[in-house]
């Protein structure tokens, strides 16, 4: 962004409206974005994957391929960007906001509806609203790409467990040929009703503008 | 029969039949009365009591033995402590045992109330009987064999990832919440002693120091008391963990403040220095504790690297090392406690990849036995203690205490949380405040310290003491009682009690790749970061050292994969041998039914014949699998002293290898049957291969190469009779499968576990035939194939091994 700051300043207020950040965070995360593209108003997939950090993220395909979905920007398109900017990306970072003490009920059901969608989207890269057994192997499968043989070997076990899991809650009464297509929405909620998404998904996003500030263990 | 039992009991009773008359009465004496302590052991003047009995009981005896040979001598003195020892536990476990008889008093008072009523009782008793009450809740004993294996327990199985993720909320509880209870129980009490000019009583005595002293006594939540009350409220994850982590952590404050008071309470005076050296011993016993603990659990897993081929003592080598770490850090007065917690949580990600499936249940049931035992004997003595105890009464002391017990509690907590919630992004409700405080219970610790405490030093130690008590009777009787219904009341989120799925388990690991990820993108390092940064130094360097074989490179995923279907598999075999499903989730569905490339003509054919629902099918595979693995073991740990080493010995590897094989094995049979079944599908997980052949085989639709196949016996889960059969068929007939490298290895073992048992096999496949009738939906099959499904059954259902060992396995699996 080669704008002025008080331009920057008018587009921070806007895009804390949009996405619910503060302005410190949106300065935070503009800086990175910045030094992520070197300087462009966009960002492309080369520059995320060039993250060292990243590198042994055994889910970084997936990672890196949820920022440039369309899905994620709340505008009902689908597809996907060959480049995004910076208003994207904070769109995207804003699904792992936490919920605060004055969230309500039903904000807090709206969030988590919202994160498991950013994590079905994740699963179902084809967007036909169900996640099928392929693409829930190919998911276990990356989680365990990192472990050489036997991940590959235990990934369609697990993933074959799993969706037999899911199959057997949801349909706990199917014919012997009925077929269960893939998990829908609705039993992907249902599956991991268990696990508070809400108060789960969510990073510390920095308030304060030194990047070196650590904040883990005494708290969360 | 003139000897000193003799007295306390109707005399005429002996004369008749002298010997057995005598036995009678020892063991009536005993039951009845009290006697003695199991504190016997360690307390001087008990001892010298017990001499005095042992000479005057000897002297009986010897004469006695003036006349014909003795055919029944007494000698009680000789077993009398661990005798008494013996009956404690006895009526402790009886207690435990009667209280769930009745479920409607459990349901509606906690089990620690009733428990300190049966020890009022039996105390009571036995001061009835004139006796004199044993110091049961002696110092030395609490702390060196009652309290431990609570500890032990909840250390070994303390929930690592919620207990860290809300490490500094139970620390700042734990240290500054304790803290401030202490001085402002302890601040309050001096300055309520100090204003009564007027009522001329002991309080005035009272110093600051002794004040503080209590105020650190009382002000520690007890770990037994919580554990007690919170298991039977099952709250929420993040409560349970707020409190209890907090009255695990505390103990370090306690230990030192205890100390620190103590030290100074003879001086008089507490300079400033002396408090600064009081926050420097704060971090080194805490600290210490935690290394020396740390140290003993590393101990403790590279130990367990090397016991593969001495699994039976496995179970043996985690309680010792912990309870010397324990020891070791009580030798300087560090916190055993978090030595222990430490020293538990630390070793057991090693040592369960380490030790057998056997070894691991073994270590479970152990802990969960003596932790319980342990509990219900601090109760019972507790309320022993309290008829023995040397009382002094002081309404104005007790009432303070009691309410500013509370009042600190709930101002500490209150304020505490404000703080706090400024740091925390899952921010604490006023409801969980209120939990909080009101989880705060006081217990057995607190007494003993109070017990610890020099008459000579602290003239109102009888005065404490009973302060203390009653406080513990309050938080546990009042507390303790009314918290079940204040949590239904305001409807504070419950545990939930469904099994953690496979799905969950995915996306628990997927979420946390996620955040990481998403941390990095964003540039700074979060404490997703640096867990990821420690899991990785763990996957790469430690586990290698302290894990033997395979087991150290498996993922945490395949990991819990493992287990899972392990717990399955012997959930279904405890259940009767899958006729019905354990878990909730009704089982009509099956792999077949998620299965994408799903061949049309094979399901027509399918659709026109009734067979055995797929989810049967599955379980059935389930658990020849783990009966295999399970007789395996089995044997392994009955032969132990005759048998030369099993190349296989390693037990959970051994999992591991049968699924290659089998994966090879199922390999081979798909391409014999591919182009019948899929049509070039990938390489195949077991699973799915299983359960296309299963169904396969289900239908009538059979073509003749896919027969021979199966007749060749290549299939190892496949549960096809050889045709040319026909008598009962025993689970060698499926072993016998050539390929399997091991195949001949079972065989062995499977004739030498059927040996001694000679026609068993039969027998129980007649015994489980209603079972395996009600259980197919078969009428319209031919003949042929209802009895193959039959066998199958039966098969199954007969459990190749001795069974009586069977039942103890699985209750307390997770």
């Amino acid at each position: 962004m080669g704008a002025s700051q008080t331009r920057a300043a008018n587009k921070y207020q806007d895009l804390t409206e949009k996405t619910g950040f503060s302005a410190e965070q949106i300065k935070n995360l503009h800086t990175r974005f910045q030094q992520l593209s070197g300087n462009e108003e966009t960002i492309s997939r080369e520059s995320l994957e060039n993250i060292s950090a990243l590198s042994n993220n055994p889910i970084r395909k997936q990672i890196i391929e949820a920022f440039f979905d369309k899905r994620n920007q709340h505008q009902n398109e689908v597809g996907t960007f060959q480049e995004i900017s910076f208003e994207q990306f904070l769109m995207v970072m804003s699904h792992f906001q936490p919920p605060t003490l004055k969230t309500t009920e039903e904000e807090k059901e709206a969030m988590r509806k919202e994160k498991l969608r950013f994590l079905f989207n994740m699963h179902d890269t084809d967007n036909d609203g169900t996640i099928t057994l392929e693409e829930y192997r190919k998911v276990v499968e990356e989680l365990l790409s990192k472990s050489g043989a036997i991940g590959q070997e235990a990934a369609k076990a697990i993933a074959d467990a799993a969706m037999l899991e899911v199959a057997s809650t949801n349909v706990p009464h199917m014919a012997p040929d009925d077929f269960y297509e893939g998990i829908t929405f609705e039993h992907f909620e249902q599956i991991l009703k268990g696990l508070e998404m809400e108060s789960r998904m969510h990073i510390r996003f920095l308030d304060v503008d030194t990047t070196t500030m650590r904040c883990g263990k005494s708290t969360s | 029969m003139p000897s000193r039992t003799g007295s306390h009991s109707p005399a005429g009773f002996g004369r008749s039949a002298p010997e057995r008359g005598l036995l009678l009465l020892t063991v009536l004496v005993l039951l009845e009365g009290s006697v003695l302590p199991l504190g016997a052991a360690s307390s001087p003047d008990i001892s010298h009591h017990a001499n005095s009995d042992k000479h005057q009981v000897a002297d009986v005896g010897h004469n006695a033995t003036k006349k014909p040979f003795p055919v029944l001598a007494v000698e009680y003195d000789r077993v009398q402590i661990p005798f008494e020892i013996s009956l404690w536990v006895l009526l402790a476990s009886l207690m435990k045992l009667g209280f769930h008889l009745i479920p409607r008093l459990s349901s509606i008072v906690p089990e620690s109330c009733l428990l300190i009523v049966v020890g009022l009782l039996v105390g009571g008793l036995i001061k009835l009987a004139g006796e004199e009450v044993p110091p049961v809740l002696d110092s030395r004993l609490f702390f060196l064999c009652l309290l431990p294996p609570i500890i032990l327990d909840a250390g070994y199985f303390l929930p690592i990832r919620p207990f860290m993720e809300n490490l500094g909320t139970i620390l700042m509880f734990a240290v500054v919440g304790t803290l401030w209870n202490a001085f402002f129980i302890g601040g309050v009490l001096y300055g309520v002693a100090q204003i009564q000019p007027a009522n001329p009583s002991d309080l005035h005595q009272l110093d600051l120091l002794p004040c503080l002293l209590f105020g650190s006594i009382i002000s520690a939540v007890d770990p037994v008391a919580v554990l007690a009350v919170f298991e039977e409220i099952h709250i929420n994850e993040l409560l349970h963990i707020l409190v209890f982590g907090e009255s695990l952590l505390n103990d370090a404050v306690t230990v030192v403040l205890y100390h620190l008071f103590e030290e100074y309470a003879g001086v008089g005076t507490v300079t400033v220095l002396d408090g600064l050296l009081g926050v420097i011993s704060f971090l080194v016993v805490a600290l210490g504790g935690v290394l020396v603990g740390a140290i003993y659990g590393i101990l403790a897993a590279f130990t367990s690297r090397f016991t593969s081929h001495t699994r039976v003592i496995e179970p043996l080598f985690v309680f010792v090392y912990s309870y010397m770490a324990y020891l070791s850090a009580e030798i300087f007065h560090l916190s055993g406690i978090m030595a222990l917690i430490a020293c538990g949580a630390v070793m057991r990600p090693y040592v369960e990849a380490n030790i057998s499936h056997k070894s691991h249940t073994t270590i479970k049931y152990f802990l969960k036995m003596w932790s319980s035992v342990s509990e219900t004997l601090i109760f019972i003595f507790l309320g022993v203690a309290t008829v023995d105890g040397p009382h002094a009464w002081n309404w104005t002391f007790v009432t303070v205490t009691v309410i500013l017990c509370l009042v600190a509690r709930v101002i500490g907590v209150v304020g505490l949380t404000y703080v706090i919630n400024k740091f925390r992004i899952v921010k604490l409700t006023t409801k969980d405040q209120f939990i909080i405080a009101y989880g705060g219970l006081r217990g057995a610790i607190a007494f003993s310290l109070g017990f610890l405490l020099n008459q000579d030093h602290f003239p109102m130690r009888k005065m404490f003491l009973t302060a203390i008590i009653t406080v513990i009777f309050f938080t546990v009787f009042v507390q303790g009682m009314t918290i079940k219904p204040l949590v239904e009341l305001l409807a504070v989120k419950k545990k939930q009690e469904a099994k953690r799925s496979i799905n969950e388990e995915i996306h628990t690991q997927f979420l946390d790749h996620l955040l990481t990820g998403i941390e990095d993108i964003c540039g700074h390092y979060g404490h997703h970061h640096w867990k990821d940064k420690l899991n990785r130094f763990n996957k790469k360097y430690v586990k290698k050292c302290l894990i033997a074989g395979e087991r150290s490179k498996e993922p945490q995923l395949i990991a819990f994969y493992h287990k899972m279907e392990m717990k399955q598999a012997i959930e279904l075999v405890e259940s009767g041998g899958g006729v019905k499903l354990p878990s909730a989730v009704p089982s009509t569905v099956s792999m077949q039914n998620i299965q994408p490339k799903k061949p049309p003509p094979v399901k027509a054919a399918e659709r026109a014949l009734p067979q055995l629902p797929k989810g049967r099918e599955e379980e059935i595979r389930k658990i020849l699998r783990s009966n295999l693995q399970r007789t395996r073991q089995r044997l392994r740990s009955y032969n132990r002293h005759t048998l030369v080493a099993d190349p296989y010995e390693d037990g959970f590897g051994d999992l591991l290898l049968k699924k290659q094989k089998m994966i090879e094995l199922e390999k081979k049979i798909k391409e014999m049957n591919n182009y019948l079944t899929v049509p070039a599908a990938p390489p195949d997980s077991p699973t799915m291969c299983r359960a296309r052949l299963a169904s396969g085989r289900d239908t009538d639709f059979k073509p003749a190469q896919r027969q021979k196949g199966n007749k060749n016996g290549s299939d190892p889960q496949a549960y096809s009779v050889k045709p040319t059969s026909d008598r009962v068929p025993t689970i060698q007939v499926d072993l016998a499968s050539p390929q399997s490298p091991d195949s001949v290895n079972l065989l062995d073992e499977f004739r030498r576990a059927e040996q001694p048992r000679g026609e068993a096999g039969p027998d129980q496949g007649l015994m489980m035939k209603p079972a395996s009738a009600q259980s197919g939906p078969n009428k319209s099959r031919e003949d042929d194939e209802s009895r193959d499904q039959q066998q199958k059954l039966m098969r199954c259902l007969s459990d190749p091994g001795p069974s009586a060992d069977e039942d103890e396995d699985e209750p307390f699996l997770p």
